[in-house]
């Protein structure tokens, strides 16, 4: 159950690994601002100022997901501050001391693992710092530690009715040794871990006031915009710069390694500069193929055996042997992250250091590529980690593409004594054609099922294009099977004795990363469309049914409880109007070590038009820290699965992306989105993620509900639906 | 020279004329707050109000908007016409913790005030309807639809 997640772990390590060897921490905490007074800052984690103001210093990127309220709240838990006098910053780029825990030493955002992995860290942080307040109390009041209480802030010794602010206590407590045996609360004295408190980063997104990269304006500043090559592979062959040139406002135009950089004073005129640019390509070594020639490719190997990800039993012999044997393939396309902010970055350039500006998602990565690129050492590089626009896996680039691309800019214009600074921004366009998509994907599953309905043999054939190939992490494919590629498949939790799990891993031109929640986005997909179609097979109730093979698997058998209570399934769905079709569907996955079961209602049109109505989800996601954080991150999930679903593809034709803004690669938008219930399983076990694992389940749900209503089964997303006929 | 009422601010703005007004207020006023998202008026992350109507900032021309009354998200809580809807609507997005990345955002809360303001108490399909062009990727559509009728209620 655990292989992908330790699996993935392990890359990062990896990552890391290679990179250390250069790197010097030291150097780089040596560059942190002096306080202006002299607050408690016990560890890295948390400052006190003597104005009361308590900083908890975040290694994780705030993207959306609340890992900026998710980590206060820790703090804020075992310090026993009031909400309100916490405030968050954001960590410098030091692994040393802002490694994410599950990834070695390795300092990145991803995986959905801020909170698991920090769950103790900043509780044991807040701790600290509170044990040396309430010792210099207790020295300052000559009175016993254990006498002394604190709450929302308020040092308190009840017998005397003396009390004191943390600003009072920070001098005094500075000057304490810090302490090492920490006893943290009992799970019975939360006040803030699975209660409500408001998202720390909401004001700043409601007033405008929020700064994300592309909002980075610094003194001599230029806009960069890039011609990239139309095809991916491709090359800068020669440009004339001269119509660029004659742009008011465009100060120059360079060749860099990804294509021709246009710079001007500001980005209208970098764009027209672009616009205006002509550039000749070399595209020798492009990738020309179309997406139907990568179509037919995976479907030719869908047919011939791949490398064994999974075995167990002897699956031909019970496929034999079994009373019913169902086949189908499912087929998922290229996806774009699509974030709300496109990529961007800012560097500062001089001659011995490198300022960055970005939404950093993965600072061991991005910061020794940057350093390499510029012939820095890495801590000549110091990373200023902003509010992201969404990411999705997108700013995690294992090549850190768009970073590199700022860097090559600065470096070309770089003059000796004076600083290069420039915003490289990508349009939408740029963004959508940039590539690093999800992986085309494409499924064949196999089963046989005895006179009981009894799963027999389970065998999946998955097609699809590695994001570890190539890349420094390719070392982590271990016997040809990239364990992104499989994961949700070669762990299925679904009893049988005979499972057989193979992969094709085809080499393609296109470059590929992870898409929010990985392997599971295609694997689930398949999965819980097959097993819907197993159900109705053997004439089963479709929860019934995984029930029974789902007997070892007590947290996935946790939320489907709570989703069927929850979403009324023993009661027959409320019908249409009358030419309507209604439908309720199914699914449920563990991704992320987080279970998560969705029940999705729809209504169908005569015309095959429909509507999803409602969408009941139950999650287990272990202790839930902040259960709205938990709900938001439910919806969110469920409403950028739904774009996949019924929306998103990205096709190439001749090797030419075809999509290039939200015309022709359509987002969920609001008229779209179901009514959602989010209902969480009462845990005391540790957290784990909920930023991932909203997404994998919807498609099949849906799918599933649609096939409920229509007996049309959708195989291939986006969703196609037909005509169907009247009711009557 | 172009001059620009802007949060009722008369600005003067030295760009080329098709400059559309989203990178006048980005570059040139340092308004940031108003987001590029499609450049051509697909996602409606860059909506700010002329007039007191939602107009798609990146597909605008500076040239256009000359004598208009033009409000962002940096002064809708402040000016005289809308102040009394924007805080409503504020306090709702912030008492629901609509945000999540935050990034179209700004662009939700022009619509939503420019909705609420021509109608106080819309329906869930008038909301649909008035908000459909505004995209959000983190898809915070389900607390969107809520925080307006929780601002409508305050408003009505």
């Amino acid at each position: 159950m655990r292989i992908e997640n330790a699996s993935r772990r392990d890359f990062f390590k990896a990552s890391a690994g290679l990179t250390l060897a250069l790197y010097l921490p030291s150097a780089l905490a040596a560059k942190r601002p002096a306080a202006v007074a002299p607050p408690l800052a016990p560890n890295a984690f948390v400052r006190i100022g003597t104005d009361d103001r308590v900083t908890v210093i975040a290694k994780h990127l705030e993207m959306g997901q609340g890992t900026y309220t998710g980590l206060s709240t820790l703090v804020a838990e075992e310090l026993d501050a009031a909400w309100s006098q916490i405030h968050v910053e954001a960590a410098p780029a030091d692994a040393s001391r802002y490694n994410n825990l599950f990834f070695g030493p390795t300092q990145a955002t991803g995986g959905s693992t801020s909170m698991a992995n920090s769950f103790l860290q900043m509780r044991q942080a807040g701790a600290t710092a509170r044990a040396m307040l309430v010792s210099a109390a207790a020295e300052l009041w000559q009175v016993k530690p254990a006498t002394i209480t604190i709450r929302q802030g308020i040092v308190m010794h009840a017998p005397s009715g003396r009390q004191a602010r943390f600003g009072e206590l920070v001098e005094a407590a500075a000057k304490l040794p810090v302490p090492t045996d920490i006893k943290l609360k009992e799970p019975k004295d939360f006040v803030f871990i699975g209660k409500h408190v408001p998202r720390k980063d909401s004001q700043a997104k409601i007033n405008g006031s929020a700064i994300y990269t592309q909002d980075i304006h610094l003194p001599g500043m230029l806009t960069a915009v890039v011609a990239h090559p139309p095809r991916f592979g491709a090359k800068v062959k020669s440009f004339d710069a001269t119509r660029a040139k004659a742009i008011k406002g465009v100060v120059d135009v360079i060749q860099i390694p990804t294509g021709v950089a246009v710079l001007g004073t500001n980005f209208w005129s970098a764009k027209k500069g672009r616009d205006a640019l002509e550039v000749s390509w070399d595209e020798t070594d492009a990738f020309r193929l179309s997406t139907s020639d990568i179509t037919q490719q995976y479907k030719a190997l869908l047919d011939q055996p791949g490398v064994t990800a999974k075995k167990v039993g002897a699956g031909e012999t019970a496929l034999k042997a079994a009373t019913q044997q169902l086949t189908a393939d499912y087929s998922l396309p290229y996806l774009a992250h699509a974030t709300m902010e496109p990529m961007n970055c800012v560097i500062r350039l001089s001659d011995t250091h490198c300022e960055v500006w970005n939404g950093e998602q993965a600072q061991s990565t991005d910061q020794p590529k940057i350093a390499a690129a510029l012939g820095l050492q890495p801590e000549q590089v110091t990373i200023n980690m902003l509010y992201a626009g969404g990411s999705f896996g997108r700013r995690s680039n294992t090549q850190s593409d768009y970073p590199l691309e700022a860097a090559y800019i600065a470096k070309a214009i770089r003059k000796v004594g004076q600083p290069a600074v420039v915003k490289l921004v990508w349009t939408r366009e740029d963004d959508m054609r940039a590539g690093y998509y999800r992986p085309k994907f494409m499924h064949r599953i196999t089963a046989g099922l005895d006179t009981e309905g009894k799963l027999v043999a389970w065998q999946q054939r998955i097609v699809g294009q590695s994001i570890l190939v190539g890349t420094a992490l390719e070392g982590f494919i271990k016997d040809g099977i990239d364990m992104t590629s499989v994961e949700g498949a070669a762990n299925l939790p679904y009893a049988t004795a005979n499972l057989d799990v193979e992969l094709h891993t085809p080499v393609l031109g296109v470059p590929v990363l992870w898409w929010r929640s990985v392997g599971s986005t295609h694997a689930a997909f398949a999965i819980e469309s097959f097993v819907d179609e197993l159900a109705h097979a053997v004439k089963q109730d479709p929860i019934t049914f995984r029930r029974q093979l789902l007997k070892e698997h007590p947290r996935h058998l946790g939320v489907i409880d709570l989703a069927m209570r929850a979403s009324g399934w023993d009661k027959p769905l409320a019908p249409g109007k009358a030419d309507e079709k209604r439908g309720r569907g199914f699914a449920v996955h563990e991704s992320f070590n987080s279970y998560v079961a969705n029940v999705a209602e729809v209504t169908v049109k005569p015309d095959g038009s429909f509507k999803i109505d409602r969408v009941v989800c139950a999650v287990d996601c272990g202790i839930a820290v902040n259960p709205d954080v938990v709900r938001a991150q439910m919806e969110g999930g469920i409403g950028f699965g739904l774009s996949a679903a019924l929306h998103s593809e990205i096709t190439l034709n001749e090797g030419r992306v075809e999509q290039s803004n939200f015309g022709d690669y359509p987002a969920l938008r609001i008229n779209e989105m179901p009514h959602i219930e989010v209902h969480i399983v009462p845990s005391a076990a540790p957290p784990t993620g909920v930023g991932e694992p909203g997404t994998p389940v919807v498609a099949p749900a849906v799918a599933n509900a649609l096939f409920s209503a229509t007996g049309q089964r959708l195989r291939q997303l986006p969703f196609k639906l037909n005509a169907v006929e009247k009711s009557t | 020279m172009l001059k620009l009422n802007i949060n009722g601010q008369n600005r003067s703005l030295d760009v080329e004329p098709d400059t559309p007004l989203l990178w006048a207020l980005r570059d040139e006023l340092h308004l940031t707050g108003t987001k590029y998202g499609c450049g051509i008026a697909a996602c409606g992350a860059c909506t700010v109000l002329l007039n007191g109507a939602p107009a798609r900032a990146c597909v605008t021309p500076v040239s256009a908007v000359v004598g208009q009354r033009i409000t962002t998200i940096e002064g809708l809580a402040t000016t005289k016409t809308e102040s009394k809807t924007a805080k409503a609507v504020q306090a709702a997005w912030e008492k629901l913790d609509v945000v999540q990345c935050g990034y179209c955002q700004s662009g939700q809360i022009m619509s939503a005030v420019a909705l609420l303001a021509t109608n106080p108490k819309p329906t869930d399909a008038d909301i649909d309807a008035a908000m459909a062009g505004n995209i959000c990727r983190c898809a915070t559509y389900h607390r969107i639809r809520a925080a307006i009728h929780d601002a409508s209620r305050t408003l009505t």
